[in-house]
């Protein structure tokens, strides 16, 4: 893939704002199963912020437009959802740097800190049925941001069999079986938000097609 | 489905305001969502702050006031506050002596409240933490986020509160936390599930012949689910539970809890039990306390609290205090 400017990297965020919008019901539904079924409506008002914050302000780096996703969040998810999600994308600016053009293994590399500093913040690992699942194989597919689409789907769908270990999904015990992660699934939103950005698309409303 | 609300979003904007209204001794700050002491900072006293996700009335805000918190941070409904919160409540209310923070264990408060005090460290606010971790429905710790935090937060914020109302320095109020955080055990029954606004229903299925035995204060699935029992059986159930994981060798408090909708009447009958339970088991209540104090919305059912205590921790708990929530002793 070519490389990536600050104006990029918002176009990654606005489309990731606009797939939360258009599936919060479904990710509110499947914290219904096992959560408490408000993470779409979280999400939601955080990535409406981030689109606001982006706008108010416009960071002229890379690094700088995810830290500042980042810290967003951070102000006003609240939950679990909100420090774990500031800290990926405030982590994988960090590791970006302040260069004005990143290249697609740049990205991964820093996608691989941002995701290690969710492992490490949340304790979790691998197959616990959390974001990590739909996380860890999207960085291992980059810089091919169609296979990495691909992948975190793939690991979103991998957590319905799984028992939740973390969070509060973790007290159904065997009855977290059968569900999908809410949080792998909104993973899953945010790199297919990446997939469409690369193509090209610009996460502007385009008709009503 | 019936609720007095105006709109699911505005439900916690709307309960600060009315807070506001009625409590002119707290400073609440509705856009930035904290409630705090009006005469925050008291200086040369120890600050307590508090929060977590809204919905469990009155903890946290009900419990702000002179002998208790110096400041809460409400969450949206169920869901925990930001670390914004916590660092703008803990400038607030920062007296030079330190602020002491007193998390439940969710992995979301936790999380928050962490990044809270890491933002508080970098403006140079002294900050501890006590992580509340007492409901013992929670058997299975290592493959779970761990017992969640629920009755024993009320023991702990008023008995580390007094103790900073005392003038004691930030270690030893955060030494008493943490002592009474160890000392207290809770185990809750679900009678009904809570409906949340933003969902507008009920947020778990439970038959009406049957009650949850060790629910969590966000309807988290509890040990077993059974046909509806007495008040005697329930107190009998939930007395052995809480004796099992910790049988006290002094007296205890008792807090005999209810979640949100289960009327008074039926609650002083549940006490009742429990003391007779209790009694009978050999141990003894130094005092009790019965009401809605840590609930769950609009869920029925009740949970039961014992922390155990000696001279010290009792004459705090008897130390006057002056919250919307707990009132007594001036």
């Amino acid at each position: 893939m070519a490389a990536m400017d600050a104006g990029f990297f918002r176009r990654w965020l606005t489309l990731a704002a606009a797939a939360v919008d258009r599936d919060a019901a479904r990710l509110t539904d499947l914290d219904s199963a096992v959560g408490d079924a408000d993470h779409g409506s979280n999400l939601r008002r955080g990535f409406t912020a981030v689109t606001a914050a982006l706008d108010a302000d416009s960071p002229d780096t890379p690094g700088a437009v995810l830290q500042l996703a980042g810290r967003t969040l951070v102000s006003t998810v609240g939950g679990a959802s909100g420090p774990l999600y500031g800290t990926l994308l405030r982590r994988t600016g960090k590791a970006l740097g302040d260069g004005a053009e990143v290249s697609g293994e740049e990205l991964r590399d820093a996608l691989r800190a941002g995701v290690e500093a969710v492992a490490r913040l949340g304790g979790g690992a691998a197959g616990d049925k959390t974001m990590l699942d739909a996380l860890l194989p999207a960085v291992d597919a980059l810089p091919d941001t169609a296979a990495a689409r691909a992948a975190a789907l793939g690991g979103a769908e991998a957590t319905v069999p799984l028992q939740a270990r973390k969070g509060r999904a973790s007290y159904l015990g065997e009855r977290s079986k059968g569900h999908m992660d809410p949080g792998a699934a909104s993973s899953a939103l945010l790199i297919g938000a990446l997939d469409e950005a690369a193509a090209g698309q610009d996460g502007t409303v385009e008709g009503d097609g | 489905m019936r609720m007095l609300i105006n709109a699911p979003e505005t439900v916690v904007a709307d309960a600060l305001r009315g807070m506001a209204e009625a409590h002119p001794d707290l400073a609440v700050d509705v856009e930035n969502r904290v409630v705090a002491r009006r005469d925050a900072p008291v200086s040369g006293k120890v600050a307590l702050v508090s929060g977590g996700g809204s919905g469990h009335e009155p903890l946290h805000g009900g419990f702000v006031g002179p002998g208790m918190l110096d400041a809460a941070c409400p969450g949206e409904v169920f869901t925990s506050p930001v670390p914004d919160q916590m660092l703008r409540a803990a400038s607030l209310v920062d007296g030079g002596e330190g602020v002491l923070f007193i998390v439940k264990n969710y992995t979301g408060d936790v999380l928050n409240f962490d990044m809270g005090a890491e933002l508080a460290d970098e403006e140079d606010i002294r900050v501890t933490r006590v992580l509340v971790e007492d409901d013992v429905a929670v058997t299975d710790s290592l493959y779970t986020a761990g017992r969640r935090g629920t009755g024993g937060t009320l023991f702990v914020e008023k008995l580390a509160g007094a103790a900073a109302e005392e003038g004691a320095p930030l270690e030893r109020v955060t030494a008493i936390a943490q002592r009474v955080a160890d000392a207290s055990r809770s185990f809750g029954v679900a009678l009904g599930a809570p409906t949340t606004p933003a969902k507008g229903g009920p947020t778990f299925d439970l038959p009406s012949d049957e009650l949850e035995l060790g629910i969590g204060i966000h309807g988290e699935p509890g040990r077993e689910r059974r046909a509806v029992m007495t008040s005697a059986e329930i107190a009998d159930y939930t007395v052995d539970v809480l004796l099992a994981d910790r049988m006290p060798s002094g007296p205890v408090l008792a807090l005999v809890n209810g979640m949100g909708a289960t009327p008074l009447l039926e609650l002083y009958g549940f006490n009742a039990e429990v003391q007779r339970a209790l009694r009978g088991r050999g141990v003894e209540v130094a005092r009790t306390l019965v009401g809605n104090y840590v609930t769950s919305l609009d869920m029925a059912g009740c949970s039961v609290t014992l922390c155990e205590v000696d001279d010290e921790l009792l004459r705090l708990w008897d130390a006057p205090v002056s919250t919307a929530g707990l009132r007594w002793g001036r």
